[in-house]
């Protein structure tokens, strides 16, 4: 059975979004693997709106509150041996809830650390990183193109990573 | 998050992403999706499930692994094990965020529109 993109939005939001009319920018672009996973370095990204408490700010809320057309399109940085109680959300968008009570669900750490142990994959960067998911209505994704996924990118392979896996919140 | 992955990948990395939008995923044209039927918040599955996260998991890898074209979706088979209308109600804030304060009047205005003039 395909995924029902829809079954949990809100009706109102659903009905918004099926009005949606576009075409992906051609060419997609691909990054052949680069080697077998086993020798592959992970780097996780989410959109979660996490952070490392006391380490880093949260995202900028009040500005949201303020302008509610606009999301900050900034990104925090987690280390990978955070511990649980050092992860903090924010977004206005989702109930944090669940992913306070387990990081692994947006950011696989620790399964990651698992599969590195296994051999299935090479290993795992040092540091991961947490976007925002809201960038304002209608939304402006131009500094996450141009600015903050660019230096994610070198940064992730700075630490040697090759592959990534991304989890939107 | 689709356009993260786009520029990830543009910058010279294979990416994976997991997401329960494959509708985004499409229409903005990510490299490799696994689409998972779970509320959002909550795409590797649920807190201290390690079981279905490490499943999920393990499905990502091997669409990361086998995909041959850009553009490739996979469906997973994982369900969620709570009823729709509870998930629904669970993953949302507690308080609508600013922007669905402000617009959610204008859509019920757009849907009631729409369903007049196919009336």
């Amino acid at each position: 059975m395909p995924v029902d993109s829809f079954k949990y939005l809100p009706r109102l939001i659903a009905a918004f979004y099926r009005m949606t009319d576009r075409q992906p920018e051609l060419p997609i672009p691909w990054t052949s693997l680069p080697r077998s996973l086993s020798d592959c370095k992970f780097g996780l990204v989410t959109s979660g709106g996490l952070y490392h408490q006391s380490v880093e700010p949260p995202f900028d809320l009040a500005r949201e509150r303020q302008e509610p057309t606009w999301g900050d399109p900034t990104y925090r940085t987690l280390p990978t041996d955070i511990r649980q109680e050092e992860v903090e959300a924010s977004h206005l968008h989702i109930n944090t809830q669940s992913v306070l009570l387990d990081v692994n669900i947006l950011l696989p750490i620790r399964r990651f650390q698992e599969l590195a142990v296994e051999g299935r994959i090479g290993g795992l960067a040092k540091h991961a990183y947490s976007f925002m998911g809201y960038q304002g209505f209608p939304p402006d994704t131009i500094a996450w193109r141009e600015t903050y996924g660019p230096q994610v990118a070198e940064r992730l392979k700075a630490e040697e990573v090759g592959c990534v896996l991304l989890t939107p919140a | 998050m689709p356009v993260l992955a786009r520029t990830l990948e543009a910058a010279g990395l294979s990416t994976i992403l997991v997401t329960n939008m494959p509708f985004w995923a499409e229409r903005v044209g990510v490299p490799r999706t696994l689409a998972v039927e779970f509320p959002f918040g909550h795409t590797l599955g649920r807190p201290h499930d390690t079981a279905q996260q490490m499943r999920v998991v393990r499905q990502a890898l091997e669409v990361l692994e086998t995909a041959e074209a850009p553009g490739t979706i996979v469906h997973s088979p994982e369900t969620w094990p709570v009823p729709r209308r509870e998930a629904l109600k669970g993953w949302q804030p507690e308080a609508p965020s600013p922007i669905i304060q402000i617009l959610a009047p204008r859509f019920r205005e757009m849907v009631r529109q729409r369903r007049q003039h196919k009336a």
